[in-house]
């Protein structure tokens, strides 16, 4: 029998693992509804901003918050550029085409991450201390990253609603052929969302880099469970993708003190296998 | 293609052995073997896709298949011949677990790319899983019988292969021809077309959804048999990640998926450029034979969304002529 410590240790691990999760499933999720494609490369674009941040702060000795600017620049940049460069070409494509294109993206980055820093796992580290509560160690290096995390989607959802262009953004999720018509150049919605993704791609590089080392291959350590948490909330839902990154989170880190890590997984892809078949418009969808 | 093309091309396949001896000779023979292999496999995925089930999680029926066939062989000593009928229905079994529900609540588009993305990886993440006997993200070497066997499938001659495997690769032709043919494509373009428009004229929408499916796992499957025979060696990540179902979807939309030989033309295009960058680089500049060949797959995505062959073929996309409708089944 597994200790109860244990199993809460886990369950607040997991929360703060959701928040984290939230953020990248938040970043995707708008490009997701805005533009309607599926960015396969999105957490390898999270990697890349990992490596910035790797060589500005360890490499090159810049303070974390100039190199956390750094990332998130570059976050911003690199979202602009597969735009534009990948994405507009294929806008009219069919759906396929436009998954396999940025899939082609997703192989060409993590190839070219191998050659130019091979596959060392790089680390930044930091000398945080750790709270001890009722028996339970809660690392600052977790912490700090949930809290930020919070507040950046705050500042999100603020974004989307306060200002004009995060309206823009709305709208065109709801429907793109009407806010043409409504006079809004949607090319430069999508650009504006590409760029707001790659931001959000940037800072969730950051948060990683606390926990996690850094690696060519990381995508495909949070790719996958990524875009289940977006499809798992709904396509474009905010709120849903937030609820969602907290439920796989908590299955995958209470299965993985009970059980195993990979099981933790495998429980959280079935949970999710099995919700497209009864609520595939998400956990907030209405049921027929 | 006409008869008198197709039976030059045949008989050329048959005699390229004659041609090829030792030293480079296997090397060709075995990148070749590799090529019919995948072209299979590629065929099998088409045969989904070309419907709009566009599965981005093929990599479970490789592993099923290939991973039952080699532990059957390996702990119970059960031959190939046994163990590959078992492969493949327990592949087709599993197959249509998770196509039964996919159509019956009607999960299409991204959300059944995605479905089925997530299958893989339950597949890839339980072969790691249970270490004990598949030897986790190690893999798993199959028992060599010793000398050549015909009982184990397993044979020192690669020219034994290759006619394996080019026979492989016809009864792929096959199906996919006999598909093409058959009532059965009319009814799945109408479901891809429009679910309830073809259930409104009789079509029987789960149960050729469940069939197609079903078919191209199992055949997926069998692939996954003949390249464990060949290779003697399965491992998760080659078998059952995301890499291996992309690199199978990306083979077939590079040659083209409505046409016959696409498939083909995409998986020898994608193995020759990956081999060519492999002998160009070798071991100086790891990676960039692979950074090449992404940026090759997003420029041919962009340029030639049709694919190669399916552009040398049909100069449009496959807008069929509307014809009558008429009640399917």
């Amino acid at each position: 029998m597994i200790d109860p410590i244990f199993l809460l240790e886990a369950a607040i691990n997991g929360i703060l693992l959701g928040g984290i999760l939230a953020l990248l499933a938040l970043g995707l999720n708008l490009i997701f509804g805005v533009i309607d494609i599926v960015w396969i490369v999105y957490v390898d674009l999270v990697m890349l901003c990992m490596y910035v941040l790797y060589f500005t702060n360890q490499v090159y000795g810049w303070p974390f918050w100039l190199a956390a600017l750094a990332a998130l620049a570059v976050g911003a940049g690199l979202g602009v550029a597969v735009h534009v460069l990948v994405i507009s070409p294929i806008l009219a494509s069919p759906p396929i085409n436009q998954l396999l294109a940025t899939g082609g993206l997703l192989f060409f980055i993590q190839s070219f991450a191998t050659f130019l820093w091979t596959t060392d796992h790089r680390s930044v580290r930091f000398s945080l201390p750790s709270f001890e509560v009722g028996g339970i160690f809660l690392p600052a290096t977790r912490l700090i990253p949930f809290g930020i995390s919070i507040l950046a989607m705050l500042a999100l959802y603020l974004f989307l609603t306060r200002t004009f262009m995060g309206t823009a953004m709305r709208a065109v999720a709801q429907d793109r052929e009407a806010m043409a018509l409504m006079g809004a150049d949607p090319r430069r919605v999508y650009v504006m969302t590409s760029a707001v993704g790659g931001l959000m791609a940037g800072l969730a590089g950051t948060l990683l880099v606390f926990q996690y080392s850094v690696h060519p291959f990381f995508g495909g350590q949070f790719g996958p469970l990524t875009f289940m948490i977006c499809v798992l909330g709904g396509l474009g839902n905010m709120v849903g993708a937030f609820i969602a990154s907290f439920i796989m989170s908590e299955i995958i880190s209470i299965t993985g003190v009970i059980w195993s890590t990979e099981m933790g997984y495998v429980i959280a892809f079935v949970v999710f296998i099995v919700m497209m078949f009864i609520r595939p418009g998400g956990i907030l969808a209405r049921s027929e | 293609m006409s008869r008198v093309a197709a039976v030059v091309l045949g008989a050329g396949l048959l005699a390229v052995p004659l041609f090829l001896g030792p030293g480079t000779g296997q090397y060709v023979l075995h990148v070749l073997i590799q090529m019919f292999i995948w072209s299979f496999v590629g065929q099998a995925w088409s045969l989904m896709g070309r419907f709009g089930l566009v599965s981005l999680g093929h990599g479970a029926f490789l592993g099923i298949g290939a991973y039952t066939v080699a532990l059957l062989w390996n702990f119970f000593r059960l031959t190939p011949w046994v163990g590959a009928p078992v492969a493949v229905a327990l592949t087709a079994l599993f197959a249509a677990v998770v196509a039964y529900p996919c159509s019956r609540f009607r999960v299409v588009g991204h959300y059944f790319g995605l479905v089925t993305l997530a299958v893989g990886e339950v597949v890839r993440l339980l072969i790691i899983a249970e270490r004990d006997w598949t030897g986790g993200s190690l893999g798993l070497t199959l028992k060599p019988a010793g000398a050549s066997s015909l009982l184990a499938l397993q044979f020192t001659d690669r020219r034994v292969f290759y006619y394996g495997t080019l026979a492989l690769w016809a009864v792929g032709l096959w199906v996919w021809w006999r598909l093409d043919r058959s009532m059965a494509r009319d009814a799945m373009e109408a479901i891809g077309e429009d679910e309830t428009a073809a259930a409104s004229v009789g079509i029987h929408v789960t149960r050729f959804k469940l069939g197609i499916t079903v078919l191209s796992a199992a055949l997926t499957a069998l692939g996954g048999v003949a390249y464990a025979q060949y290779i003697t060696y399965v491992n998760p990540e080659t078998l059952s990640g995301i890499g291996v179902s992309l690199r199978i979807v990306f083979a077939v939309v590079l040659g083209g998926m409505y046409a016959l030989l696409g498939p083909t033309v995409g998986a020898a295009l994608t193995i020759a450029l990956s081999e060519s960058l492999r002998i160009a680089f070798g071991l100086k500049l790891i990676g960039m034979a692979e950074t090449i060949y992404g940026l090759l797959l997003v420029l041919f995505i962009i340029f030639l969304p049709a694919g190669i062959w399916g552009s040398l073929r049909r100069p449009r996309a496959p807008a069929r002529p509307l014809e009558p409708v008429r009640p399917v089944a």
